[in-house]
């Protein structure tokens, strides 16, 4: 009984970086119909920057928020050089409709190489803030550490303000709009390219926060082909498509399923079948729902 | 001017001649270059599978890499419980793999773009790390696949690596051959008009989902081949032997080479081989850091992904054609 409630907590403090992940995915998504496989690059980029910020000024409530911006500069930068250049060079033949794809993969390898080029392959290490160690009940230790508490705080923060960015704000309003009506929305005299580029930068810095917490949920170590980051970019990517690839709702829930389904295999059945689970469950979402968990649009021919 | 054509016989011979020109080849490159060409080979074969479901049928995959290792296991447990021998292993991993790709083509028939991408690349990263759960596969070490010593009859100096491109390069010309037959029969037009107008083509009869199965199961085969190939070169098969670089290489081989032009398969697998030859050069002509050594490869592949996916988006031998086609227009136009 209490070995359940244990792998529960951990299913959803993991299932809440993923949320961090899956919501970046579906951000760019919505803001430029493009699946970005390079995310967990990119995020992988903002936590080294965390790294550098953790080895100079030896403060990760200082690295948080910095990764976090330079996430949202990288990401920014990347919408606006790259891109935009790529949808209007590839839109034509064979390659058009995975040209995005194709593009964000090689992005992908570009980040990481240039992360090995700057840190090197091996691991490094960012020690994490606050204590790993469960509180005690009794004589039983429970799966949730000031750190973990930390992150599911973090998560909700981070959460709370989207919902509020995007409900209450005018560029929330703007960048609803543009996703659901870019010509519309032009007309309407919001300039479509810059709420993308928001877009593309918000979900860039959600990512640099998933990296950071994620690392620091972990063993600490950090390496740019670090199997953390092989969760991340798949795991994001299934929790965003679980969710419906269009909802933030729907991201969150699926990350929190996926990350409650993945916790209970990894306790009761064996770590080695994490990753064909989590590919089982994406099946049978597409098969039964495709339209995702939450949403009531049906089919998925893009 | 007599212009020639190319026919089915015509392909043929040249197949013929391109077969010989490599067993020539092989007798005089030093064993490096000899290993180098079997795994072009294999590249070939795993690439043009890609090209197949991509740039003929429109599907998109970033898991061949699994694909690949389901062959790899296929033909190595074929080998090793029931003593098969080399080409009925190579058959095995072939017909399993199409099993695989039949089962997966059943789902993707309903996915489309971002969706299929993502599916495929759980499948990468999901599948090999199976083989740590069964006992049977072999787990972290995997399984040895070893296809014995090149027959006597060839000669005591006969390299073990030469015996090995052998077996890739005829693989390879073999399935080549077979698939560029298929491509230019009815099923290559029915996946090209499936995507290029997909309403049009079933509106026209076709079984859209049936035509894109049957390209998953084809295109999964020749991976499977593939990775029995790939298994073959390094003798062992693991979880660790198809990683999910090895699917976005394969990925990146297929754009390079151009995605809906088969007969550019070759830049690509040579490309890939040759990188890793090329960056070492580089990186030891300007004599740089370890980190930059290391990383020089992975840079320069992605980056050259970038560019051919900026710049010459639908691949090389298609820009050529592109080029050729607008001056034959100019010429005709001005001759009036």
């Amino acid at each position: 009984m209490f070995q359940i409630f244990n792998t529960f907590l951990n299913g959803i403090t993991a299932g809440s970086i993923y949320a961090l992940m899956g919501i970046s995915i579906v951000l760019v998504w919505r803001s430029t119909r493009v699946v970005n496989f390079a995310q967990a690059g990119m995020a992988l980029l903002s936590t080294y920057i965390g790294y550098e910020v953790i080895q100079q000024l030896g403060s990760y409530w200082l690295a948080l928020p910095l990764a976090m911006i330079s996430g949202a500069l990288v990401a920014a930068f990347i919408e606006l050089v790259f891109m935009r250049l790529l949808l209007k060079h590839s839109s034509q033949g064979a390659i058009a409709g995975i040209a995005p794809i194709i593009a964000t993969l090689g992005l992908l390898g570009v980040i990481k190489s240039l992360i090995g080029f700057i840190w090197g392959n091996q691991d490094v290490s960012i020690e994490s803030p606050l204590s790993n160690v469960g509180f005690s009940m009794g004589s039983q230790t429970l799966a949730l550490s000031p750190m973990k508490l930390f992150i599911l705080g973090a998560v909700s923060i981070l959460l709370i303000s989207l919902t509020f960015l995007f409900q209450k704000t005018n560029l929330g309003l703007a960048l609803r709009a543009s996703a659901y009506a870019p010509e519309i929305s032009r007309l309407a005299g919001i300039r479509v390219d810059l709420v993308r580029t928001s877009g593309w930068a918000l979900a860039g810095a959600a990512g640099g926060a998933a990296g950071m917490l994620q690392t620091a949920n972990g063993n600490g170590a950090l390496a740019p082909d670090s199997l953390e980051f092989s969760l991340l970019l798949a795991f994001g990517f299934i929790a965003a498509v679980i969710g419906g690839l269009d909802s933030l709702l729907g991201a969150v829930l699926g990350a929190l399923l996926l990350g409650l389904v993945l916790a209970f295999v990894l306790t009761y059945v064996g770590g080695s079948l994490v990753f064909i689970t989590a590919f089982i469950l994406l099946l049978v979402v597409l098969i039964v729902r495709p339209a995702g968990i939450i949403s009531q649009r049906a089919g998925r021919r893009a | 001017m007599h212009k020639f054509k190319a026919t089915n016989f015509s392909r043929f011979v040249g197949f013929v001649i391109l077969g010989f020109f490599l067993v020539y080849l092989s007798n005089t490159v030093d064993e490096l270059r000899v290993y180098q060409g079997a795994t072009v080979a294999m590249y070939v074969i795993a690439i043009s599978s890609i090209i197949l479901l991509t740039g003929y049928s429109g599907q998109v995959s970033l898991g061949h890499g699994a694909l690949l290792a389901v062959g790899g296991y296929g033909a190595a447990l074929l080998r090793n419980n029931f003593n098969a021998p080399v080409w009925l292993c190579f058959v095995g991993a072939v017909l399993l793999a199409a099993v695989w790709g039949a089962l997966l083509g059943v789902t993707a028939a309903r996915l489309s773009g971002p969706y299929l991408a993502g599916t495929t690349l759980a499948l990468a990263v999901g599948l090999p790390s199976i083989a740590n759960q069964f006992k049977f596969l072999g787990g972290e070490q995997g399984l040895i696949f070893e296809i014995g010593l090149p027959p006597a009859s060839l000669g005591e100096m006969f390299s073990l690596y030469k015996w090995f491109f052998w077996i890739a390069a005829l693989t390879a010309l073999i399935s080549m051959w077979w698939l560029q037959n298929l491509l230019r029969s009815r099923y290559g037009r029915t996946w090209r008009a499936v995507r290029t107008q997909s309403v049009a083509a079933e509106l026209a009869g076709i079984n859209i989902a049936r035509s894109k199965i049957l390209a998953f199961t084809i295109s999964a085969g020749l991976a499977g081949l593939a990775g029995a190939l790939l298994s073959m070169t390094i003798s062992t098969v693991s979880p660790g032997a198809f990683p999910l670089t090895l699917s976005f290489a394969l990925a990146t081989g297929a754009v390079l080479s151009g995605i809906n032009t088969l007969g550019g398969v070759i830049i690509g697998a040579v490309t890939l081989v040759a990188i890793p030859d090329i960056a070492d050069a580089i990186a030891h002509r300007i004599g740089a850091s370890e980190n930059v050594t290391t990383n020089l490869p992975g840079l320069m592949v992605s980056g050259l992904l970038i560019v051919t996916v900026l710049f010459i988006p639908n691949g090389p031998v298609e820009q050529h054609r592109a080029r050729k086609a607008r001056h034959h227009a100019v010429l005709t136009s001005t001759k009036k």
